[in-house]
C-alpha cells in the first residue's frame, strides 16, 4: 500500500482531481458501452416480438 | 433530388469534408512543430524576433529558479551549457516536470531588454518510470541526456 | 474441429450466435475482474513515480485505452479487407459493430491523456505528432460511423466503411512511429519488444493486468453487439423467430 490514510488515498498527492477525474470518466464510458448495448437488445426483441404479434393478427 | 442520388453526394460531401479536416489537422500539426524552437544562442545573440509570439526552448539553470510564493510569479534561466543563456519570467503554475537541470519549451515573446515573458511553460520527460526510492539509488538515471535536442 | 470447416462455420450467424453466448459472458466477467484488480493494484499499491508522484497512475487507465483503440481499428481493418476480397458476412458485421467501441476507447485515451499532460507537461493539448495522429484516428472512427449513416443500402455502405477502414490503417504505425520519427512533447515508449520495459515491475503488472482486461472488454462488447447485429439482419428467419417467440 503506497498511502498511509484513506484520505491521503483520495487526495493523490495534490493530484486528486486529474486522477479520479480520468478513473470516474472511464468507468462512464465502459458503463456507457455495455449499458447502451444491452438497451439496444432488449428494444429488439421488444420490436420483434410486437412485429410478429401484428403478421400472426393480419394473416389470421 | 433522388434520393440515391442525395446518399450519394452525402457520401462524397463527407468524404471531402474528412479528408479536409485531416488534412488541415497535419498542417496545424507541422505547422505548430515542436521542432521550431528558438534555442539560448539565437535568443540571447538576438536572432530570435522581439514582441512577436515564439517557442524558445533550453535546460533550466542550476540555482536560477526564483520564485515569489504569493503572486506565482517566477523567473529562471534557460542555457544550452555552452555560455548562451537568457532569462524567462513567467507567472502561473508550473508543470510537475518542471526541475533545475530539466529541458522546457517556452511560449510567448522577447522583450526589448532581453527578457523572456512566457505565457506557457511545457516540460517534456523521458520513458522512464521508477519509484522515488529507486531514483535516489540510480542517481545516474536522472542525468540522462535530455530530450530536448539542440541539433534539429 | 478442421480449420477449413470452423471458416465456413464462420459463414453462418446461426451457428456463429448460438456459440458465441456464453463467451459474452466469460469475457465479460473477465474484463470486470481484471480492470477493477489492476486499476486498484496501480491506483493504491503501486509505488508514485519520482517525478511525478501519483498523477503518474493515470497511466492505469491511458495506455490500455490508447492500445485497444488501436487494435480495434486494426481489427476494422483487417475484417475490411476479408470484406472486400472474400465478401463473408461476419466481416461486414464486425465492420459495422466495432465502430462505437474503438471510437469511444479513443476518446477516452485522448481525455486522459489531456487530463495527465495539464499538471504534468503544462498543457492540455499541444499539436505534436504522437496527439495529432491520435486525433485523426479519433476521425477515422467518426468517419466510419457517419459513413454507414449516410448510405442506406448495406451492402454499398459496408464496401465503403472497408475501404476507408483500410486506408486508415496507414494511421496505425503513424501513430506507433510518430514519437520517433518526430520530436513530441510525448515521450517515447516505455515499453519495447527488444528491451526490458524502463519501468520496475511493481508498476507495469498493475498496466499489464489493465490491458488484459481491456482486450477482455473489447471481445465481450464486440461479440455482444455482433450478437445483437446478427439478430437484426436475420430477424425474419425461422430461428430469430422462434427465439423472439421462445422470451
Amino acid at each position: 500500500m503506497s498511502f498511509e490514510t484513506f484520505a491521503d488515498f483520495l487526495a493523490m498527492g495534490k493530484h486528486g482531481l486529474y486522477v479520479w477525474l480520468c478513473y470516474g470518466v472511464a468507468v462512464l464510458v465502459i458503463a456507457g458501452n455495455v449499458l447502451a448495448l444491452r438497451r439496444q437488445r432488449r428494444r429488439f426483441f421488444r420490436e420483434a416480438a410486437a412485429l410478429q404479434k401484428r403478421r400472426e393478427a393480419d394473416s389470421a | 433530388m433522388h434520393p440515391k442520388r442525395r446518399s450519394r453526394l452525402f457520401v462524397v460531401l463527407f468524404l471531402v469534408v474528412g479528408a479536409g479536416i485531416s488534412v488541415a489537422l497535419v498542417l496545424t500539426a507541422l505547422n505548430e512543430n515542436l521542432n521550431m524552437f528558438y534555442p539560448p544562442e539565437q535568443v540571447a545573440g538576438g536572432e530570435a524576433p522581439v514582441g512577436a509570439q515564439i517557442r524558445a526552448g533550453g535546460m533550466v539553470l542550476d540555482g536560477s529558479v526564483n520564485r515569489d510564493f504569493e503572486t506565482l510569479d517566477v523567473s529562471f534561466v534557460l542555457t544550452d551549457y555552452q555560455g548562451a543563456e537568457f532569462t524567462v519570467v513567467y507567472s502561473g503554475i508550473l508543470p510537475d516536470l518542471f526541475r533545475e537541470g530539466q529541458g522546457v519549451i517556452v511560449q510567448g515573446q522577447l522583450e526589448s531588454d532581453g527578457q523572456f515573458k512566457a505565457s506557457q511553460v511545457l516540460a517534456k520527460h523521458d520513458e522512464t518510470y521508477m519509484p522515488p526510492e529507486l531514483a535516489d539509488l540510480s542517481e545516474g538515471h536522472q542525468k540522462k541526456p535530455n530530450p530536448l535536442n539542440y541539433d534539429q | 474441429m478442421p480449420l477449413k470447416t470452423l471458416w465456413h462455420r464462420m459463414g453462418s450467424p446461426r451457428w456463429m450466435y448460438q456459440m458465441s453466448g456464453s463467451w459474452v459472458w466469460v469475457l465479460g466477467v473477465m474484463a470486470t475482474v481484471l480492470l477493477i484488480v489492476g486499476s486498484l493494484w496501480g491506483l493504491a499499491f503501486a509505488p508514485a513515480d519520482y517525478q511525478q508522484g501519483n498523477s503518474f497512475r493515470i497511466i492505469y487507465i491511458h495506455v490500455p485505452t490508447a492500445i485497444v483503440s488501436q487494435s480495434t481499428y486494426m481489427l476494422l481493418g483487417a475484417a475490411g479487407l476479408v470484406l472486400l476480397v472474400w465478401r463473408m458476412k461476419v466481416a461486414d458485421m464486425v465492420l459495422a459493430t466495432a465502430v462505437p467501441f474503438g471510437m469511444s476507447m479513443t476518446a477516452l485515451a485522448l481525455f486522459t491523456g489531456a487530463v495527465w499532460g495539464k499538471p504534468t507537461w503544462g498543457t492540455w493539448w499541444v499539436w505534436d505528432a504522437r496527439t495529432t495522429s491520435m486525433l485523426v484516428l479519433l476521425f477515422l472512427y467518426f468517419g466510419l460511423y457517419a459513413l454507414r449513416q449516410a448510405i442506406p443500402r448495406q451492402e454499398t455502405a459496408g464496401r465503403a466503411c472497408a475501404v476507408l477502414a483500410l486506408v486508415g490503417v496507414i494511421n496505425i504505425p503513424i501513430i506507433k512511429y510518430s514519437v520517433d520519427w518526430w520530436l513530441t512533447l510525448h515521450q517515447p515508449a516505455t515499453f519495447k519488444l527488444t528491451e526490458a520495459p524502463a519501468m520496475p515491475p511493481e508498476m507495469w503488472l498493475p498496466l499489464a493486468v489493465n490491458v488484459l482486461g481491456i482486450y477482455c472488454l473489447l471481445g465481450a462488447v464486440l461479440l455482444a453487439a455482433l450478437r445483437l447485429e446478427i439478430l437484426r439482419r436475420e430477424r425474419d428467419t425461422q430461428w430469430v423467430r422462434e427465439l423472439v417467440a421462445a422470451r
